[in-house]
């Protein structure tokens, strides 16, 4: 028998932190299922054994995430580290590994909080050893202190790479250049849009305090850098690309990569939930309404994994989440959850203002959205940008055809990784719209699941008689 | 754009492809009304079985024909499909399973049949040394074998564009009617007329045989398949049980194939499938059963495909028996991957001469409310 409870909130970074207190404070017996050891997220990564010095280096925003960790401590809550989640269904059965082993739970609500991912930065050379994405390079930052060795290029745009060659500089590390991409003229096309700016000024002060800090430690930063390459035979030996006019080739021992974040929509997309493509930021998102909720009744998304929003806000749109979770679960009535909504959707609202600034400034380059032909874009069963274009001449119409055509998105990852890439580029092979080209569909296991994990489960056989005649089946 | 064909083709899966291939080759004009894209549903979601091995006693010369095609896959296609004849077999663990299939190679034998081939636990081993200890032997087909679904379905799709067939995407069909002779059918890329009708429809099939006035009790089911991460090569043939749903096979890059017919849920309407744990999970101790070293291998995706199964788990092959001009090859009930190349030449046939040369009354559409 399938065990039930009231709520599960999915993911432990700000939104299901936020979520899971306002939930729990309301007196909703609170499951929170999280795949890291440790609560935080991705921003806020293993803030709870992070020592003062080490929050020092990160700074004051991964502190902030420190806050949120009372009703986890507390008892409160009932968080779960380490749990491995592989399928949820729209009934809300949310099927997970933990400690080797699989099991089903059935919830009356469940609130998404599975955060953001990298956008994919492709261009040739881009998975040699030595290139790694800025996420990666974060998550050695946070969790082990390491510092990358040797001379670091770091390239791409957006305000996590700013941050992170400071890091790394902080940490003792040798930054040779910032390579930005962000193409020019984003900064025109956004400061119509800097009064919302101003309305988070701690964002817009913080960004202006990293370019300051790195341009006195002296690092170089090409701006509107374009053609990028990466040169190497076992491993990356150099980055070369244009810049003003001139061609530059850089030595490095370590490229580090960032184009920004975008929605992690695998739990969404097998859900079969219906998803609106986002132009200006070019990312997908789940259609919600202003609680979070997704077409699914029961189901909810806050955070990033329903379209950019940060962290502060994030948080935000998880205690929206959790307020509403525990008004649908009879524990608060709707009065009183409007009342506590008001000033956290203040707050959410003058968050939000910023992001239009944001996504025209960092608006990725075209050439990451449509590389050249030589690139890798499925990296798992290595599928360059020109065959996806080749597919496309012999009549392949959207990313679950490349499947057919030649393998693309087959991999363990499911796509996970070169999605966007393969739909941006159909799309721009076609003459289509993205909307028209859609995205893969994502199959169960979302993460991967062992055999053995599971021939050990019992789940509750609720699914139609199986079996063929099995002399039959094919 | 063209309205009239010689042929219209309701479905673009593998069974419509090969319609459109042999009718073009025969010099006819074919159009293939495919609702989403070619290979979207069964087609495209099966295990890729080119199987005569275990087949119902009717379905054995139109799969040894089938067969015949598949030896010369490339001659038809000018691609190799990812066909490899690396053999088929059934494995028995208990005496009784082992007694039924040494009962069914004997009639098998008696019809004249001689592609099933009983073999010791001795000669098991020698084919897959892995299986578990506890296997007594089985069946095999050694020239039976595997391809690649996605693979087939483009070769089917190019041979036949190459030969002249229209394959329009898209194109739902709404209504079909005859009259003067000339079948029309309303899509949702427009109206089409000819002076044939294919119904390859799969497991929408049934809602064309109404509109001709022979419903069929076909029904919408899902069978669900596994893969898993990459591993070293350990396995050549595909591998069945007597006594388990199972279809288990190692592709080229590695990856395991884990089937054998368990369902989730499906819904033709909106062409949404969704996963039954419960079937994967008897999946995966079935194959732990068999290979108890595999249990660290990760499971990395399963799907379910939408297919259209009859209660006698055999197709309905043969034309209308209540309209001129219309015939119908559908609802192969999960086991028409390896019928594909033969169906096509069985429809040229009826369409040039007006019968089969294969033993197709078995199949017929009448078989659920007449006697034959």
């Amino acid at each position: 028998m399938t065990k039930n409870v009231p709520l599960i909130v999915i993911g432990a970074g700000p939104a299901g932190l936020g979520a899971a207190a306002e939930a729990a404070g309301a007196g909703v017996e609170t499951l929170l299922l999280d795949e890291q050891p440790g609560p935080g997220g991705q921003i806020y990564r293993a803030i709870a054994r992070s020592d003062a010095a080490r929050r020092a280096l990160l700074g004051p925003d991964y502190a902030r995430g420190a806050a949120l960790l009372p009703a986890l401590e507390s008892g409160a809550v009932d968080y779960r580290p380490g749990a491995n989640i592989w399928q949820i269904t729209p009934e809300r059965e949310v099927y997970f590994t933990r400690d080797g082993k699989a099991q089903v739970l059935q919830a009356a609500r469940i609130v998404l909080a599975t955060g953001a991912m990298e956008r994919p930065m492709p261009f040739p050379g881009w998975t040699l050893p030595g290139v790694m994405t800025a996420g990666a390079a974060q998550i050695m930052l946070k969790s082990a202190g390491t510092v990358p060795q040797g001379e670091v290029v770091l390239a791409g745009s957006g305000p996590l790479l700013l941050l992170l060659a400071s890091q790394v500089l902080d940490a003792g590390g040798r930054v040779a250049a910032l390579v930005d991409t962000t193409p020019r003229g984003s900064l025109m096309a956004a400061l119509p849009h800097l009064p919302g700016m101003l309305r988070a000024p701690s964002t817009l002060k913080k960004g202006l305090a990293l370019l300051a800090r790195l341009r006195r430690a002296g690092v170089p930063h090409y701006k509107g850098a374009g053609d990028l390459r990466a040169r190497g035979t076992e491993k990356i030996e150099a980055l070369r690309f244009t810049a003003g006019g001139r061609e530059y080739d850089l030595p490095c021992a370590l490229l580090l990569l960032h184009l920004g974040v975008v929605p992690n929509l695998q739990i969404t997309r097998a859900l079969g939930l219906a998803h609106d493509w986002d132009p200006l930021p070019r990312c997908w998102r789940p259609r919600l309404d202003s609680w979070g909720n997704t077409e699914h009744e029961g189901i909810a998304v806050a955070g990033d994994g329903g379209g950019i929003v940060g962290a502060e806000a994030s948080e935000h749109q998880g205690r929206l989440a959790g307020l509403q979770a525990a008004c649908q679960l009879g524990k608060l009535n709707p009065a009183d959850r409007d009342a506590k909504a008001a000033g956290i959707r203040r707050a959410l609202a003058a968050q939000r203002a910023a992001r239009p600034f944001l996504d025209r400034l960092y608006r990725p380059a075209e050439a990451f959205l449509d590389p050249p032909d030589n690139t890798l874009v499925c990296r798992c069963e290595e599928v360059t940008a020109g065959q996806i274009r080749d597919f496309v001449r012999l009549g392949c119409l959207g990313p679950n055809q490349t499947k057919a055509f030649g393998r693309a998105g087959m991999g363990p990852c499911q796509g996970r990784f070169c999605g966007l890439t393969v739909s941006e580029v159909i799309a721009r092979a076609r003459g289509a719209g993205m909307e028209e080209v859609g995205h893969y569909r994502i199959r169960p296991p979302i993460k991967p699941v062992t055999l053995a994990e599971l021939a050990a489960m019992d789940p509750d056989d609720t699914g139609p008689e199986g079996g063929f005649d099995r002399d039959d089946a094919a | 754009m063209q309205r009239n064909f010689d042929a219209l083709i309701v479905g673009g899966g593998l069974h419509g492809l090969s319609s459109a291939l042999h009718l073009a080759r025969a010099g006819l004009k074919p159009v293939v009304l495919e609702k989403d894209h070619p290979g979207r549903h069964a087609s495209g979601a099966n295990a890729g079985g080119v199987r005569r091995l275990g087949r119902h006693e009717a379905e054995i010369p139109l799969a040894k024909a089938a067969m015949e095609l598949w030896h010369g896959i490339g001659d038809l296609t000018g691609e190799d499909c990812g066909f490899a004849p690396c053999g088929q077999i059934k494995l028995a663990e208990t005496e009784t399973e082992m007694t039924r299939l040494r009962d069914r190679v004997a009639r098998l034998h008696e019809l004249g049949h001689s592609h099933e081939e009983l073999i010791d636990a001795r000669d098991l081993r020698a084919l897959v040394p892995t299986v578990a200890p506890h296997c007594l032997g089985g069946v095999v087909c050694r020239d039976d074998g595997a391809a690649d679904p996605f693979r087939t379905v483009t070769a089917f799709r190019r041979a036949a564009t190459a030969q002249g067939a229209a394959i329009l995407n898209g194109a739902t069909v709404h209504k079909v009617a005859r009259s003067d002779g000339l079948w029309t059918a309303e899509t949702a890329r427009g109206r089409f007329t000819a002076p044939l009708l294919i119904n390859c429809g799969g497991a929408w099939g049934g809602e064309i045989a109404a509109q001709l006035d022979e419903p069929v009790p076909l029904s919408a089911k899902a069978p669900m398949l596994m893969i898993t991460e990459r591993l070293q090569p350990f396995l050549k043939p595909v591998l069945g049980a007597a006594g388990r749903a199972l279809s288990f096979k190692q592709l080229d890059n590695g990856t395991l194939l884990i089937g054998g017919g368990h369902l989730g849920r499906a819904d033709p309407a909106t062409n949404a499938t969704a996963l039954n744990i419960a079937g994967l999970h008897r999946s995966a101790q079935t194959v732990l059963a068999l290979f108890p070293r595999l249990r660290g291998v990760q499971v990395v995706r399963a799907w379910a495909g939408i297919e259209g199964v009859m209660p006698d788990e055999i197709p309905v092959i043969g034309p209308s028996e209540t309209q001129e001009g219309a015939f119908h090859a559908f609802g192969f009930s999960a086991h028409g991957f390896q019928l594909g190349p033969i169906t096509g030449r069985i429809v040229a046939e009826w369409a040039s001469e007006g019968h089969s040369s294969l033993p197709i009354a078995p199949f017929r559409i009448g078989r659920f409310n007449r006697p034959p």
